[in-house]
């Protein structure tokens, strides 16, 4: 766009370069359009309020890019995602098994139709592309597996104990409650979902701490599960300091287990202390190499299932013997 | 409802049916299901016409019109879907990562479930069973069936402890009319699950959901060839089983057709999982739930008109009940509505054909030749169309034939009974051991009772209750092999060492 040039009289007169034009206001030279920036907020209850302390930390790339204004989740924001999620757990362990497998499979599908954004995200926390586009294709991968084993792993687990006395007598995997999680740290999709995904299809609720240096993804798949039909409450997320906060997800009362993803072996010291307070399980997945077929398995879920044996007595008619 | 107490001495109220006010007719409309005027054959996904140029046709059972033509699948066709369905199995599915074919599983699970209203009301069409039970039931578990499956194909090497798997290669799937996309489901999921390709054949009364399957298998862009659905009668079944190059068959319909294929596999390497007949014995207990045990006598029997493999079909009430519980029956069945498929209200719905009507008349005739009562509901039946009033007969004789034989019909031969050794020992007397009922409220008795019963399912305090993860099939004649669940894997599987 050229100044234009009025000639009135003898005097030019150069109109600034933001000139209006017979049909309205045009721009400067180049025609860039400003971009409306995401505000990182947590998860808790299926809303996204922003911590209740009001912090942030600026967490950076390995060029030292400034990613977002992160919320500094605080002890507070842990105890209302705990009653958040303690409050979800009847409905969802009380839902069927195989709604819960349609539930994880729609987030597949919600991951899906968002990959794009994730790649992004990824890529901005320092991945390369090709690695970007593996990781949240695996990511979309295993919560299609994980709704796969919803309504399954109890098949494997479960026995009919062929005891001596009559009775049917039969144990199953029951969900052990609200479990707390300190996701892996050097993930910020993968590694989230892969502790996510088992511990929700056995019926569990959670609160989940991002990985601290690259919180971006964490966020962004709380706007996934918020599309899924999860219902609120059944996974928490939030972003702050894993030195700040560990010591609260593992002594918290109502909390059942403990998820801790990394190998500090101090914290680990820590946690195995404080959970004594309520006995919660503490499970440690310091090895696990998330990016291969180790890193699902219906093991992780038994891993935060309880057994239940249930006794009936058979009367003894028409046929000697015990029972089942 | 209006209540009268009877004048009778009996402490049990008499609930009066015959109220003040009918039913308001409530028709499904038609409008939302699209039906070809011809179908071909879907052979390596795509539409084939039949070889040998024929077609039969389709029709609505409740009112004798034609809905669309079927082709008729020869020998020559059979051995394409068999080829398509072979070179399917080496060169794609069996290649690809179990993760990626369960995809494509739980996409077609997806479809049908998009698809479900068209679905229920093609059924009810060309079947003649009620909308309420298509829609409620037959399409909805068929797409869970699919999407249960689907969950399985990448976790085979948990199913069977020190086992490795192997699929078969390729199964010849053959299905009755009484649940005819369900049936498809049953068949064709966990094949596909476990890495196999399917050439399926439905029942020649009933191919439109199967090939409405078969659109849906195209828009799930499922590899040509892994599911091939060909139409035809007995000849193309039969032309299935003795195909050389077919590794497994799977067969749901009658016995005395299961023996047939029994023989015609001897001596040759095929697997085989039979889904027969059966004459289930439903139990009621003087100490049931009374009339929560005749809702669900009712419901074994007369559900689905009664062709249910699995079907109530015969009562033990015990002697001190007996009374009560048949004049309840009786009362029951004059609430029950026999007409139009399509009509919301309707509880039951048309016989599947002309054929399977005069095997129930012949039953019912046989019946009352034996000695026994019969009993029908008064209702008004419509005109054109196969239909067949509720029926029960009472003074029954555990060696009658229609105590022993399968009638597939809405029909209830009920016999009393006094102990429990007793009715133990009759209920297991007969061929079949399918399903079996129990009702009482005394949970030891339950379990005593589920232990002793001969029956691949047995139900207690409830009836016709189905689950992908619930295995079902037979004991004795009623065949061999289960269908759901974990169970429901064996069938398509080799076992590795």
């Amino acid at each position: 766009m050229t100044d234009k040039k009025i000639t009135m009289g003898k005097t030019l007169i150069k109109k600034s370069s933001l000139s209006i034009s017979e049909n309205g206001l045009e721009k400067k030279s180049s025609s860039k359009r400003l971009e409306v920036l995401k505000t990182y907020k947590i998860y808790i209850g299926g809303q996204f309020p922003r911590t209740e302390s009001g912090r942030y930390y600026v967490p950076t790339n390995a060029e030292g890019k400034k990613l977002a204004n992160v919320c500094l989740s605080s002890r507070k924001d842990f105890r209302d995602a705990v009653v958040a999620a303690r409050s979800a757990v009847s409905g969802w362990s009380g839902r069927s098994a195989f709604n819960r497998s349609q539930i994880l499979y729609r987030m597949a599908e919600m991951l899906e139709g968002r990959k794009a954004q994730f790649i992004d995200e990824l890529i901005l926390q320092d991945s390369t592309k090709a690695k970007a586009l593996k990781e949240v294709n695996l990511a979309i991968d295993r919560l299609i597996y994980y709704a796969g084993w919803c309504d399954k792993f109890q098949q494997i687990f479960s026995a009919v104990n062929p005891v001596a006395s009559s009775h049917f007598n039969f144990s199953v995997p029951e969900p052990t409650g609200v479990v707390s999680i300190i996701a892996p740290q050097g993930d910020s999709l993968l590694g989230l979902v892969s502790v996510i995904a088992p511990v929700i299809a056995g019926g569990n609720t959670c609160v989940v701490l991002a990985s601290e240096t690259k919180p971006l993804c964490s966020v962004t798949f709380a706007e996934v599960l918020n599309s899924s039909d999860l219902p609120g409450g059944v996974v928490n997320l939030l972003t702050g300091k894993v030195s700040e906060l560990a010591s609260w997800y593992v002594d918290h009362m109502d909390v059942n287990a403990t998820i801790y993803c990394e190998n500090d072996s101090t914290i680990q010291k820590m946690m195995r202390e404080k959970s004594a307070m309520n006995l919660k399980r503490i499970i440690f997945y310091d090895k696990v190499k998330w990016g291969t077929d180790e890193g699902q398995s219906p093991y992780f879920i038994m891993d935060t299932q309880e057994i239940k044996t249930t006794w009936h007595p058979v009367e003894n008619i028409a046929g000697a013997g015990s029972s089942y | 409802m209006p209540k009268t107490i009877s004048k009778k001495k009996s402490n049990t109220v008499k609930l009066k049916f015959d109220t003040t006010w009918k039913y308001a007719p409530a028709p499904e409309s038609k409008s939302a299901a699209t039906i070809k005027p011809q179908y071909d054959l879907f052979i390596n996904g795509e539409w084939t016409k039949p070889s040998g140029g024929k077609y039969f046709d389709t029709i609505n059972p409740a009112n004798e019109e034609k809905l669309s033509e079927i082709a008729d699948a020869n020998a020559t066709d059979v051995d394409s879907a068999v080829k398509a369905a072979r070179n399917a199995y080496e060169k794609v599915w069996k290649k690809m990562p179990a993760k990626e074919r369960a995809k494509y599983i739980f996409r077609i699970s997806r479809i049908i479930q998009e698809k479900a209203r068209e679905l229920a009301i093609i059924e009810s069409l060309d079947g003649g069973k009620p909308i309420r039970e298509s829609r409620d039931f037959d399409v909805p578990t068929a797409a869970n069936h699919f999407f249960y499956y689907a969950g399985w194909a990448d976790k085979l090497e948990y199913a069977f402890p020190n086992r490795s798997t192997e699929p078969l290669g390729v199964a010849g799937q053959i299905i009755p009319w009484n649940f005819p996309l369900f049936m498809a489901a049953w068949k064709i999921a966990p094949a596909l699950a476990t890495g196999n390709t399917v050439v399926l054949k439905p029942a020649e009364t009933t191919s439109l959901t199967a090939l409405k399957l078969a659109e849906i298998i195209q828009e799930s862009d499922l590899p040509p060839g892994v599911v091939n659905i060909i139409t035809g009668a007995g000849a193309t079944g039969a032309a299935i089983v003795n195909h050389p190059d077919i590794n497994k068959i799977a067969f749901t319909g009658s016995t005395e057709v299961g023996k047939i294929i029994q023989r015609a596999i001897a001596g040759t390497n095929k697997k085989v999982t039979l889904e027969l007949g059966g004459k289930a014995a439903n139990i009621i207990f003087e100490d049931a739930p009374i009339d929560q045990a005749v809702e669900g006598v009712i419901n074994g029997i007369y559900f689905n008109q009664g062709h249910v493999c699995c079907a109530g079909s015969r009562l033990y009430v015990q002697e001190s009940v007996a009374k009560q519980v048949i004049r309840k029956l009786k009362d029951r069945i004059e609430s029950l509505i026999v007409g139009d498929p399509l009509d919301k209200n309707t509880d039951i719905g048309a016989i599947n054909s002309r054929q399977q009507l005069e095997t129930i008349h012949k039953y019912i005739k046989i019946g009352k030749q034996e000695g026994s009562e019969m009993y029908e509901s008064s209702c008004a039946l419509p005109g054109k169309g196969f239909w067949c009033r509720p029926t029960l007969f009472t003074n029954v004789a555990q060696s009658n034939r229609i105590a022993q034989e399968e009638i597939f019909g809405p029909v209830l031969a009920i016999l009393t009974f006094r102990t429990d050794d007793e009715v133990i020992e009759k209920a297991n007397n007969s061929p079949y051991g399918l399903s079996a009922g129990v009702w009482t409220d005394k949970g030891s008795k339950i379990f005593n009772m589920t232990k002793r019963m001969r029956a691949g399912v047995i139900w207690a305090n409830t009836f016709n209750k189905f689950d992908p993860s619930s295995p079902f099939g037979g004991y004795k004649e009623s065949g061999f092999g289960r269908e759901g669940g974990l169970h429901g894997l064996l069938p398509y599987l080799n076992l590795v060492g």
